[in-house]
């Protein structure tokens, strides 16, 4: 029985908000890695780009509330979804018309699309800011859980709970989905091929036949995809707030360079390394240790590091990485 | 030079005779920042009394009196000094009702207040800091110190039957403050704190926070944060989680954004912030209706009586010289003299030109004690059904 608390504890506290956190973190590291790869640089403006996504959904969700239209259990805001990324894929294509494509055709070095992606942040930071408002918003609607605590209590008999939520549920599913569909593009049709030939080597590509402006164009919609959907998930499952999708951008940084930036596999399995980390690292282990030996009475919480710090770990995993392997886990560019 | 003479002579003379003046007082308080839901009703407050006490005519030969805002955010300590800055230095107010948040208002008063020898009375910075904090005698405040909102949440939770709970406290002056005094009235009444931590505001996601509070236990979870900001997002992660239920409410979570956050997931939690019961809060709330604001809102009467204590200490004094008129407060606030309810202003003015005394009662029975500040009344509130009930006063 203290075994089965203890597990469930873990499930509860740890396992499942790192899970649906760390989808998050891969969603929006595959559009960081996929812009990397392809057009070679790091998008500052790619938290920004998630908020503005997010914003322009929720619009459409109050839209749609408003005129009466949900979806029983699941949260309405998967149905304003292809409004929002509709909107920013417009967005995306407007700024690299307006700002990259000036640089891109010049070839400047790297850095000054770093410099350039940091501009447009704060641009949309501010357009994000001027469409919604700063405070914060709560769009999730339908069902809250799968399992709630104390259904899960009279199920079980057990003294621990678990809740698993909707939004959790849903984040798991459909990053799964969106991750089978972006490899399968990637691996499967020719415009996937297109972009990977583009990436592997551009002047190749150039001489092969491939258009560079579409490839461009693909790629920048396929980002804002990912970005409004890592970012609805996100806001659903935690609470919208343009400050919180700023913050958010280091984690989403860190990921997609422990995996390797370019790597798309890598940054999967960098989302959920950096969210485990950050969530178990703070996490106190003194009632699972209290079920596992119940002779043991430790002073402390046996916590590793306060949540306050929770930031300073993606920072951590970062210099680790950076240090050791620079290319990433999964050899990606080399940084 | 006969002219300049003439002139100057003219000028002393109008200066002299004729007292009315226009008197500015600043009103700084957060209208951005983790409290912005309270200071619509907090400012409307101020501004009744000062308006009383302007279209009564009675104040030092018919002064009237205007309202400076400016924005205290609350949270930053170095946009409050500059907000005070400003109403003092290019305004030139002759007291100001703030600040709204301890930090900031220590910042403003030791940085500019201070200095410049302005009166400020604060209707909500409760940190037990300000109670031992050299202030040449400028600072008041209408709000009790934390320290006694400690000793009554401890009375209140033992009474209950409740001996062991987790803290979580927002990282700021106040939200220390009062975890700290807390944990100290509680622990010697018998009670057991099981974990006393901090949460920052304005994150998106406070899992790993209650995490660490759950981990440590406890039968019921005291939130010393703000309605706005980290408090309701720790309350919302831990009931999601399952790891409290039962919730402890300090002065900076009642409000109605936590009915509207919570509605009845949150019955069977309780809580008490300062608001005084009687005749004096009765009228109060008649007053702001007709004036049209919520005079229920927290901190909305001690805004009043912030305001109306430096007017009527103006009238004492006879004189809008902070330097002068704040040897006066604590004489209009205490015994002896004739009670002064809300509303009662103009009266008040009458009796202080007259020579006699007033007691100033007010919206929230004030009685300044100490170095200045409430001796505070509690009103214990407990939700049920979604609503928020009040229980008693203590």
């Amino acid at each position: 029985m203290d075994i089965l608390n203890a597990v469930v504890a873990i499930l509860n506290f740890v396992v499942i908000p790192a899970a649906a956190y760390g989808a998050q973190l891969a969603l929006g590291a595959l559009g960081v890695t996929l812009i990397y790869g392809i057009l070679r640089f790091s998008n500052f403006a790619h938290g920004d780009t998630m908020a503005f996504g997010t914003a322009v959904t929720i619009l459409a969700t109050w839209g749609l509330q408003g005129l009466g239209i949900s979806m029983g259990p699941l949260p309405t805001a998967l149905l304003a979804l292809p409004v929002g990324i509709a909107a920013t894929a417009a967005l995306a294509l407007v700024t690299d018309r307006a700002v990259y494509r000036f640089y891109r055709v010049q070839r400047v070095a790297p850095i000054i699309l770093v410099m350039a992606s940091v501009g447009v942040m704060f641009l949309m930071n501010g357009l994000t800011r001027l469409l919604i408002g700063v405070d914060e918003q709560r769009f999730a609607d339908g069902a809250r859980f799968v399992i709630d605590v104390r259904t899960f209590r009279e199920m079980t008999g057990l003294t621990e709970g678990l809740a698993f939520k909707t939004t959790q549920a849903l984040t798991l599913v459909i990053a799964v989905l969106v991750v089978w569909a972006l490899f399968w593009f990637l691996n499967r049709t020719k415009s996937g091929k297109a972009m990977r030939a583009y990436s592997d080597n551009e002047d190749l590509a150039l001489l092969s036949g491939i258009d560079p402006d579409k490839v461009v164009r693909m790629t920048w919609i396929i980002a804002a995809g990912l970005a409004t959907i890592a970012g609805v998930l996100y806001g659903l499952d935690k609470a919208f707030k343009p400050f919180n999708y700023f913050q958010i951008l280091l984690p989403i940084f860190a990921a997609a360079i422990v995996g390797g930036l370019g790597n798309p596999i890598g940054a999967i399995a960098g989302g959920f390394v950096v969210a485990f980390s950050e969530v178990a690292i703070t996490y106190p282990w003194l009632k699972i240790a209290g079920y596992l030996f119940p002779a043991w009475q430790p002073e402390g919480l046996l916590q590793l590091l306060g949540t306050e710090y929770k930031f300073a770990v993606s920072f951590v995993i970062l210099i680790v990485v950076l240090l050791f392997r620079p290319t990433g886990l999964f050899r990606g560019k080399s940084v | 030079m006969k002219k300049l003479l003439l002139a100057t002579a003219a000028g002393a003379l109008i200066a002299g005779s004729a007292g009315a003046e226009e008197i500015k007082m600043g009103i700084s308080l957060g209208f951005t920042g983790p409290l912005e839901s309270m200071a619509p009703a907090m400012r409307d407050g101020a501004k009744l009394a000062m308006k009383e006490a302007s279209d009564s005519g009675l104040l030092l030969d018919g002064s009237t009196v205007t309202a400076v805002e400016g924005d205290s955010t609350c949270a930053d300590a170095a946009a409050a000094t500059a907000t005070v800055e400003r109403l003092i230095t290019a305004e030139g107010v002759k007291g100001i009702v703030g600040g709204m948040c301890s930090g900031e208002t220590i910042a403003s008063l030791e940085n500019v207040a201070k200095p410049n020898g302005i009166v400020m009375i604060s209707p909500s910075a409760t940190s037990p800091a300000l109670s031992v904090i050299e202030d040449n005698g400028l600072f008041f405040r209408t709000s009790p110190s934390d320290a006694r909102q400690g000793e009554v949440m401890a009375d209140i939770l033992m009474e209950r039957g409740i001996e062991s709970v987790a803290v979580t406290y927002t990282n700021n002056d106040y939200g220390k403050g009062l975890a700290d005094s807390f944990q100290a009235a509680y622990e010697a009444k018998g009670g057991n704190v099981t974990v006393n931590s901090a949460h920052d505001d304005g994150k998106a996601d406070y899992s790993a926070e209650v995490a660490a509070l759950a981990a440590a236990g406890g039968d019921a979870l005291v939130v010393a944060g703000y309605v706005d900001q980290g408090g309701s997002g720790v309350v919302r992660a831990s009931l999601d989680t399952g790891a409290f239920d039962t919730f402890v409410f300090p002065d900076g979570m009642i409000g109605t954004a936590l009915l509207e956050n919570f509605g009845s997931e949150i019955d069977g939690s309780f809580g008490q912030n300062p608001a005084a019961e009687g005749e004096g809060r009765e009228t109060y709330l008649k007053m702001a209706e007709e004036a049209g604001f919520d005079g229920a809102g927290a901190f909305s009467a001690e805004a009043y009586d912030a305001a109306a204590l430096m007017l009527l200490a103006m009238a004492a004094s006879g004189s809008s010289d902070p330097g002068i008129y704040k040897d006066k407060i604590m004489d209009v606030a205490n015994e002896p003299g004739e009670k002064i309810m809300p509303g009662d202003l103009a009266k008040a003015l009458e009796i202080i030109n007259g020579g006699g005394d007033v007691d100033y009662v007010g919206a929230t029975s004030v009685e300044l004690v100490g170095a200045g500040e409430s001796a505070g009344v509690y009103r214990e509130v407990a939700f049920s059904n979604g609503e928020m009930e009040i229980v008693g006063y203590r």
